[in-house]
């Protein structure tokens, strides 16, 4: 799920619930999960060297057409 | 009694050769509770009824020639978190305590090696927490400067080294519970490597960082009850070995030497020119990706806070403190795929500092940014810039609850603000013996038995 809309409905639900103190902290924890997905190729995410299949084709057809 | 002894080997040397008896010994340490405990507020739970029977077993057994080693007719005290069978563990909480049938294999340990269990200590409410001012039994205050925190979570148990209110404490650290008022305090606390003493019966903040330890007032002292604490057959005759040679040393830069107060960075300074003149090897290195250590730490802490509070929360909100009752309300909220992707980053982190470690005996740097902060503060200045207390206390330790490696936090001398400053040694996974063998050989050489650098004997 996209922060925005994450931080949005969390938000949302901790008013509903009579948590309006927990929204500073929802917005803490939003920029420190950023952080941590901004990281993913630094610890080497398994899929952040996954090359689709359709990119590689498209890559050898081109090297083809060169 | 007029004085008590100074450290557990000490008062295990008295007890053994029956120059004191753990009666005497037990009653001394209830007479300091009951003199300090009212407002230092170390304790929850006093066991003075069941500490003298224990005492007085001991006692018997000792006359009749059953020396179990130097555990034996010792008063320590219990974090309550830790289950005692038919007492309440309240967590420091005013959520209904759980009242345990049976002990946690830790106090089964204790006991089998004839410890006497004097009471249950004061912490941060279900752990969660560095400061020890949220809790339902008073805020734990520091002996060096009652208007300050002594740490957390473990205060209590930290406080009770620190008065003579028993020579050994058991504490648990999830981000540095028992380093960080170690530090805070003045007294030696281990963190030992992840899983070596079971958390079975001890109430849990994070399933994957959840660690339990002992704390005390000497290494020597740690170690006597570190092995009284471990699973198997007691190996309670054994003290480390001073590690032999000299040491080599890594001191991780920069991540942990970012945010250090003034005092703290002096003291280590002269730490590390010390171990440098003795003939140890002090040298810089990096931990790869260190900066992402509190990212990763809150979102495993965090949801796995909230698991086990989550059915206690729908019925006990109003009970918890509010502080402590948001952090956990926050873990509600992060998803799984975020949570895997920290247990995935824990991985990699924990082959940085097994890298790290490659070729030395140890890590070596502060344990706590910062000395003892006052009661209730929010936030604490370092170099001019406002930084969240809990953030900064947290900052030095949790990156070994995340790898699991062993570390250990000791006295390394007084500021010139009158508050206590920390070593900290970090040891290879599995290496909890040969940790304490080298912080055997920094506290004798370097640290002095008062506490000073360069008060040592080599």
């Amino acid at each position: 799920m996209d922060l925005t809309a994450w931080l949005a409905k969390a938000s949302t639900d901790a008013d509903a619930r009579g948590l309006p103190a927990l929204k500073p902290l929802l917005e803490t924890l939003a920029r420190s999960t950023q952080a941590l997905r901004d990281a993913d190729a630094e610890f080497s995410h398994p899929a952040a060297d996954h090359t689709p299949a359709d990119d590689a084709e498209r890559s050898d057809d081109d090297q083809a057409a060169r | 009694m007029t004085k008590l002894p100074g450290s557990l080997r000490e008062a295990a040397g008295l007890v053994e050769r029956r120059e004191i008896s753990p009666v005497e010994l037990t009653r001394a340490c209830l007479d300091r509770i009951a003199a300090g405990n009212g407002d230092l507020n170390a304790f929850i739970t006093v066991m003075e009824e069941r500490a003298l029977a224990l005492a007085a077993r001991a006692e018997r057994s000792i006359a009749a020639g059953k020396y179990r080693g130097p555990l034996h007719g010792i008063p320590i005290s219990l974090k309550d978190l830790v289950d005692v069978a038919g007492m309440p563990t309240t967590s420091a909480s005013r959520v209904p305590p759980r009242l345990p049938a049976h002990d946690a294999p830790v106090v089964t340990n204790l006991l089998r090696a004839g410890a006497v269990i004097i009471g249950k200590t004061n912490l941060h409410e279900f752990a969660f927490g560095t400061t020890s001012d949220e809790t339902a039994f008073g805020p734990v205050r520091n002996p060096h400067d009652r208007t300050r925190s002594a740490g957390g979570s473990s205060a209590g148990a930290a406080v009770a080294l620190l008065e003579g209110m028993c020579f050994g404490s058991v504490g648990t650290d999830t981000g540095g519970s028992i380093r960080i008022p170690a530090a805070a305090c003045g007294i030696t606390g281990l963190k030992p490597t992840l899983g070596e003493i079971s958390t079975d019966g001890v109430v849990p903040l994070s399933a994957t960082l959840d660690h339990i330890g002992p704390m005390a007032r000497t290494v020597e002292d740690t170690a006597l009850m570190f092995h009284a604490m471990l699973d198997g057959e007691p190996r309670l005759d054994r003290v480390p070995p001073e590690a032999a040679g000299p040491l080599w040393l890594g001191v991780p830069v920069p991540y942990f030497f970012d945010k250090l107060d003034d005092e703290t960075a002096r003291l280590f300074g002269e730490v590390r020119a010390a171990l440098e003149r003795a003939g140890h090897t002090l040298g810089d290195i990096p931990i790869a990706h260190a900066e992402r250590t509190a990212d990763v730490y809150l979102h495993i802490v965090l949801p796995e806070a909230a698991w086990y509070h989550g059915p206690l929360l729908e019925r006990y909100a109003d009970k918890y403190s509010p502080g402590v009752r948001l952090r956990l309300e926050m873990g509600r909220y992060i998803l799984a795929e975020d949570y895997l992707r920290a247990m995935h980053a824990r991985t990699v982190l924990r082959r940085a500092v097994d890298r790290a470690l490659e070729g030395l005996d140890a890590l070596c740097l502060p344990a706590l940014p910062i000395g003892a902060p006052p009661l209730g503060a929010a936030s604490v200045t370092i170099d001019g810039a406002s930084e969240p207390v809990r953030a900064v206390m947290l900052r030095l330790t949790q990156l070994f609850n995340i790898t699991g490696h062993p570390a250990i936090a000791m006295p390394c001398g007084t500021g010139r603000d009158g508050l206590p400053r920390a070593l900290q040694l970090v040891g290879h996974r599995g290496g909890t013996e040969r940790l304490l063998a080298v912080a055997a050989s920094v506290e004798r050489q370097i640290i002095g038995g008062d506490g000073s650098v360069g008060g040592g004997t080599g």
